[in-house]
């Protein structure tokens, strides 16, 4: 019996998340979109600040992860609109398996979608923002973790407003608060490397904040989804 | 939220032991009522406490060695920053209380604590930078505490915001219940990374409440003021979940008598 139910449990997980890799994957440019938001605004910082090398040099860590964060915000919003809009989030609210798995599923393919590409973009940015070169590994590292949380934690932020017309504001008010722990150790561990620190610790405390969404945030979704998605 | 309340079942109070109290306190009404006759006692207690507080804090406590008379603004700016962060906590067990045992009252009091709470952290915000003035020379500092205090504002206001976004009671009682909650996980999380963040930034250079610790003359009119705002909010708590009371329950028959009696009179 627990076999089955343990198959039954990954069957919700691995279907959503093929699902909406492959949804994903026939709408291309959508998807693009937060990556291209994320060069663009880039360029808004030269621009606004100053070309000059050595001054970008140290805001580089901490302007990649506000627009990386923006950047995720921007793609919150879609994560269950599409699927309330076309009845498809009902069929989620009935399966006979645990609401967050499917939920995790879908965050899961959020993140690959968004946070990854994101995060293998990151090197070209700082390189653009003439990053110190210890800071390149932590940059990714950070992002790659950091960007999990994000996703995690938006995924409350978007069960919460999946009903509401103009959602999509009011989710960024709900969830920026809470990003703001993530995007502290995110710029940290950049600026520890940079700074020729041990830039494991906050990366590891990134680590414990992705491993506590990871148990939370789905069950906190799935109750905020079976209250909105029904309004 | 099913799977919260099936948790909480084993200490489900059961209708017909003693725990007849606890239903009672869910009904509207009873509430309406019973809060009508504590109202005067505590407003009076709260009046008293506060005045008493006020012209201790402000006209005895003796002037501090450094910042004078400055200092004096501690008596409303503490209290305040206390019950804004226990406000959120009130706020947040009294969701937790609606979703696990659907007591309509305790939605109401969550949605009269929000506005309550954000208030007050803007009058610790507000008077904080009024402090900071003289004794910082800049009306803001990104000090720790100020930072999360600000992040609090904005977990207030995020709360509220999806209050009024629904247009369902149900969906919007229980929605902000559950980012109230998520919110509550959030709030150490925040302060500690804030703490972490600015003591990475910058050295403290200056403390003001690690300084050595308060004479006894300035410190018993602050707590005096801590209880009287612990006793003002109960006030503004009950009067607003009042309102929310006659509002939500407008439709039933005693709202309706009560309102042609107070017209009739």
């Amino acid at each position: 019996m627990t076999s089955h139910v343990a198959r039954k449990m990954d069957s919700g997980f691995a279907a959503w998340l093929r699902r909406d890799l492959l949804l994903a994957y026939r709408r291309r440019g959508e998807v693009a979109s937060p990556v291209i938001f994320f060069i663009m605004v880039s360029t808004l910082i030269p621009l606004g600040l100053t070309p000059e090398a050595a001054e970008l040099e140290k805001v580089a860590a901490g302007m990649i992860w506000v627009m990386a964060l923006l950047a995720t915000l921007l793609s919150m919003d879609a994560l269950f609109a599409s699927d309330y809009q076309d009845g498809s989030l009902e069929q989620m609210l009935i399966t006979p398996q645990l609401l967050p798995l499917p939920i995790l599923g879908k965050v899961t393919a959020h993140w690959l979608t968004t946070g990854l590409p994101l995060t293998l973009v990151s090197p070209v940015l700082g390189l653009m923002m003439s990053l110190p070169n210890a800071g390149y590994v932590p940059l990714v590292c950070s992002l790659a973790l950091g960007t999990a949380c994000l996703s995690l934690v938006g995924a409350v932020g978007a069960a919460l407003t999946v009903s509401l017309r103009k959602g999509g504001l009011l989710l960024s008010l709900l969830v920026m608060p809470l990003y703001m722990p993530v995007i502290i150790f995110g710029t940290a561990t950049v600026s520890y490397a940079v700074d020729g620190l041990n830039w494991l610790p906050p990366l590891a405390i990134l680590g414990a904040m992705f491993a506590a969404s990871v148990a939370l945030c789905p069950l906190a979704a799935a109750g905020a989804l079976r209250v909105t998605a029904s309004n | 939220m099913s799977w919260l309340s099936r948790l909480f079942s084993k200490w489900l109070p059961k209708e017909s032991s003693n725990w007849q109290w606890f239903y009672r306190l869910g009904s509207p009404r009873w509430f309406y009522q019973r809060s009508g006759q504590w109202l005067p006692w505590v407003s009076l207690a709260a009046l008293l406490v506060l005045a008493t507080g006020l012209v201790w804090g402000l006209a005895f406590a003796p002037e501090d060695a450094r910042q004078g008379n400055s200092f004096r603004i501690i008596y409303i700016h503490v209290p305040a920053a206390f019950l804004a962060q226990s406000g959120y906590f009130i706020m947040a067990i009294a969701g937790a209380i609606g979703l696990i045992w659907k007591m309509k009252i305790s939605y109401m009091v969550m949605k009269a604590a929000a506005p309550i709470g954000a208030a007050l952290t803007f009058i610790a915000l507000f008077t904080g930078a009024v402090w900071g003035k003289p004794t910082w020379g800049a009306y803001w500092v990104w000090d720790a505490r100020i930072t999360s205090m600000l992040i609090l504002l904005f977990l207030y206001a995020g709360v509220m915001a999806l209050q009024y976004a629904y247009h369902s009671v149900d969906a919007a009682s229980k929605a902000s219940a559950i980012l109230a909650l998520v919110g509550t996980v959030n709030i150490p999380i925040i302060n500690k990374s804030v703490d972490w963040w600015y003591t990475l930034h910058q050295p403290a250079t200056i403390k003001l409440t690690s300084a050595p610790s308060m004479h006894m003359d300035m410190f018993m009119p602050l707590l005096v003021m801590i209880v009287g705002f612990y006793l003002f909010y109960a006030v503004a708590l009950i009067l607003h979940t009042r309102n929310e009371i006659l509002r939500r329950e407008r439709k039933t028959s005693w709202v309706r008598e009560l309102a042609t009696a107070k017209a009739g009179s």
